[in-house]
């Protein structure tokens, strides 16, 4: 008797199994625009019949990375997870932790529909396609708080010039005229728009692309690293963390402007404000028409278990999706990876950038040039900058190019 | 004892086999896991895995890059002010508050809890803990200026020159207690009987502390100088919850450079490299403390 029940239950589980998987997604979304953007792709996938099983990890990438890393090294892998495309997961993949998702792929035509193309090639290895980007963001941005200025008394900036020259008149009101959170990233990210738009697409390209020392100690860069000790300046006096809370403070007036990737968009949004009334934003620090194509990618860890291996398909189908990718991206403040869906709520920001993705200068985000160890340190050398008022700009370029020297 | 020793020598290896086979797992354990892992990190710390362990041997190359690397340097350098600090202070307010314990106090074990208390809260805690209370818009500065004292300024953890002191602060917080506690047990262990002796030749009692009891205490002390420094050296939990390292770099350790480079810069070799040196550190410590414990007592 009690045989046959565990039986019963045990076909119950299995003829369940068949038609639904529950699939853990570990990601990093945990701000409240990235977490309403996450649960788009949950009730997407939902939606299909299986279970999208949520494994928010808090903290940044940089805390949640390596708990993926070692859970998927470990044996005890998800069946999804959220890497930033390039080489975060090259070792992975290339130790065979990481299955192809080419069949879909070529299937479904990816290669035609992913814009713009290199989107996706930061996602081949070998030729085969291991990844499904699933945005698009632009690091190069400048966040303006419109009730800043008007309390300082200037007018709202146009570009980069223009806000150093408002900083003065913001300290005199008690603005904090420019916020970077102290984490090692947001002064990286602050160098890269700085390099990007200050010394030109062209000199970023060779110098993070091709590591070009000649270039780090030309012309340009002069100009990109005495923008980058103004940056410093601007920042003296607040210690402000985490990127959300300094977007916060844009948010509230309390400081003159940001330095961050689109994704401020999303927590401008949520706190309603308009931009062009409230806030003001600067693709490229207003000096240049250029995004940069970093983003978020899905891995999908090797299992071996065919309804899993099924269920991980139907998810990377989902991802791509124009219902999904629309969705999902309004909520995220960021660009979808295709360019044949509709985007008629897409705000002025997002238009903005969505021109340039078709019409300006499109660069390549940092991920996809350096390795992680590169990045990381870049990061530790630059936040080093930023809290160091007595650090010389000479230092820093010495050891930045020795930062290239070694990725090389 | 001589003659015992004689005939028993053919059979050295027999005696006790019971307690000998019982005690294969934990050699085994030992052997594998403690000598063979080390060896291991050691040996790949000359290679340059990135992610996942290569046999990529460069020689050098890790060391030199470690070496020349500044958030390495300043690791090393925090980890002198904070084990200088630690060690200084833990053991003179420990002493101090154990001789205050000692002198016969009502309630003794209600003051004692409250001392030992911290040592129960793990270091996450604790960094929390004190990262609010240190905050400068809502910790002690804010309280005191609330009282009306405008110009008081306390934030260490925003100022990269002595940001180390406020992580020295939690951990002194936290641990002082325990040394406390383990002195005090060593001065509840001297012989009612020195006292008396000093008493009649008329020593005041702060000397008797100083020159009779401290040198009495001597094991004691040892044990807990390495239960401290072994804590000192491994210290990263501390630091991660209340700083994080920063600002900037200013207050990264070598346990959090070691964890950063092999998980965050997918560096395993260079993180290797660095958990050799802090073996090497280690080891400085252990070995004469092993001699002067187990080395001496053979002689004697």
């Amino acid at each position: 008797m009690k045989r046959r029940v565990i039986l019963a239950a045990t076909t119950a589980m299995i003829g369940c199994a068949a038609y639904a998987e529950d699939l853990e997604v570990t990601h990093w979304w945990t701000s409240g625009s990235e977490a309403a953007a996450v649960a788009e792709f949950a009730k997407a996938f939902d939606a299909t019949g299986n279970k999208w099983v949520d494994g928010a990890i808090a903290g940044s990438g940089g805390v949640a990375r390596p708990v993926m890393v070692s859970r998927i090294t470990g044996g005890d892998p998800m069946a999804a997870t959220q890497f930033n495309h390039g080489q975060q997961a090259q070792e992975l993949v290339e130790a065979g932790l990481m299955r192809s998702l080419e069949s879909v792929a070529s299937a479904d035509g990816w290669r035609d529909i992913v814009h713009p193309a290199s989107i996706l090639e930061s996602c081949e290895i070998d030729g085969e396609i291991y990844c499904v980007p699933v945005n698009i963001h632009s690091q190069l941005w400048l966040w303006l708080s419109n009730d800043a200025f008007e309390t300082a008394g200037v007018a709202v900036p146009n570009n980069w010039d223009e806000f150093v020259a408002a900083g003065p008149a913001l300290r005199e009101a008690g603005i904090q005229p420019l916020v970077i959170g102290r984490q090692p990233w947001q002064a990286s990210l602050a160098f890269q728009t700085i390099v990007a738009s200050v010394a030109g697409p062209e000199a970023y390209g060779k110098v993070f692309g091709d590591k070009d020392a000649d270039v780090v100690n030309g012309p340009e860069m002069e100009k990109a690293f005495a923008a980058l000790a103004t940056a410093r300046e601007m920042t003296a006096g607040s210690n402000v963390q985490e990127w959300n809370q300094a977007t916060t403070q844009v948010i509230n007036g309390q400081a003159g402007g940001q330095i961050m990737g689109d994704w401020a968009q999303g927590e401008f949004a949520i706190a309603e404000q308009v931009a062009g009334e409230d806030y003001t934003c600067l693709p490229g620090l207003g000096l240049a028409d250029i995004v940069s194509t970093g983003g978020d990618a899905f891995y999908f860890p090797a299992i071996d278990d065919p309804e899993v291996t099924a269920a991980q398909e139907e998810l990377a189908r989902v991802m791509i999706s124009p219902e999904a990718q629309v969705a999902f991206n309004l909520k995220k403040g960021s660009m979808p990876v295709r360019g044949d869906v509709n985007l008629d709520a897409a705000n002025e920001c997002m238009r903005k950038g969505l021109d340039i993705l078709a019409n300006g200068t499109v660069v390549a985000g940092i991920d996809q040039m350096l390795s992680p160890d590169a990045g990381n340190q870049l990061a530790d050398l630059m936040v080093q900058f930023f809290n160091e008022p007595g650090m010389s700009v000479d230092d820093v370029k010495a050891s930045f190019i020795d930062i290239l020297e070694y990725d090389s | 004892m001589a003659q015992s020793n004689v005939s028993g020598r053919p059979f050295r290896l027999f005696r006790n086999l019971n307690a000998k086979i019982a005690a294969i797992p934990m050699i085994l354990t030992a052997l594998v896991i403690f000598v063979g892992f080390s060896l291991w990190t050691v040996v790949y710390s000359f290679t340059k895995s990135g992610l996942l362990p290569r046999q990529d041997f460069v020689g050098l190359m890790q060391y030199e890059r470690l070496w020349s690397n500044t958030k390495w340097l300043i690791s090393i350098q925090n980890l002198l002010i904070f084990g200088i600090c630690m060690l200084v202070f833990s053991f003179v307010i420990g002493f101090v508050l154990a001789c205050l314990m000692d002198q016969k106090i009502r309630f003794e074990g209600v003051f004692r809890t409250i001392l030992l208390y911290p040592f129960a809260l793990s270091f996450v805690v604790t960094g929390v803990v004190w990262q609010w209370l240190l905050n400068p818009d809502l910790g002690i500065q804010s309280v005191m200026r609330g009282f009306g004292w405008e110009s008081f300024a306390f934030d260490p953890l925003n100022n990269s020159r002595i940001v180390m002191f406020g992580v020295v602060i939690a951990a002194l917080w936290q641990g002082t207690g325990f040394v406390m506690v383990l002195l005090l047990a060593g001065l509840r262990g001297i012989d009612d009987e020195i006292w008396k002796a000093t008493r009649i030749d008329g020593i005041p009692t702060w000397k008797t502390y100083l020159f009779v009891v401290v040198p009495m205490l001597r094991p004691v002390m040892v044990t807990t100088l390495v239960i401290v420094t072994a804590g000192i050296v491994k210290v990263y939990d501390l630091v991660v919850a209340q700083t994080n390292g920063g600002p900037g770099v200013s207050s990264e350790v070598p346990a959090k450079y070691v964890y950063d480079q092999m998980f965050l810069n997918q560096n395993l070799g260079q993180g290797f490299a660095a958990s050799t040196m802090m073996l090497i550190t280690v080891a400085i410590i252990i070995i004469p403390w092993a001699y002067l414990e187990f080395g001496g007592r053979k002689r004697g």
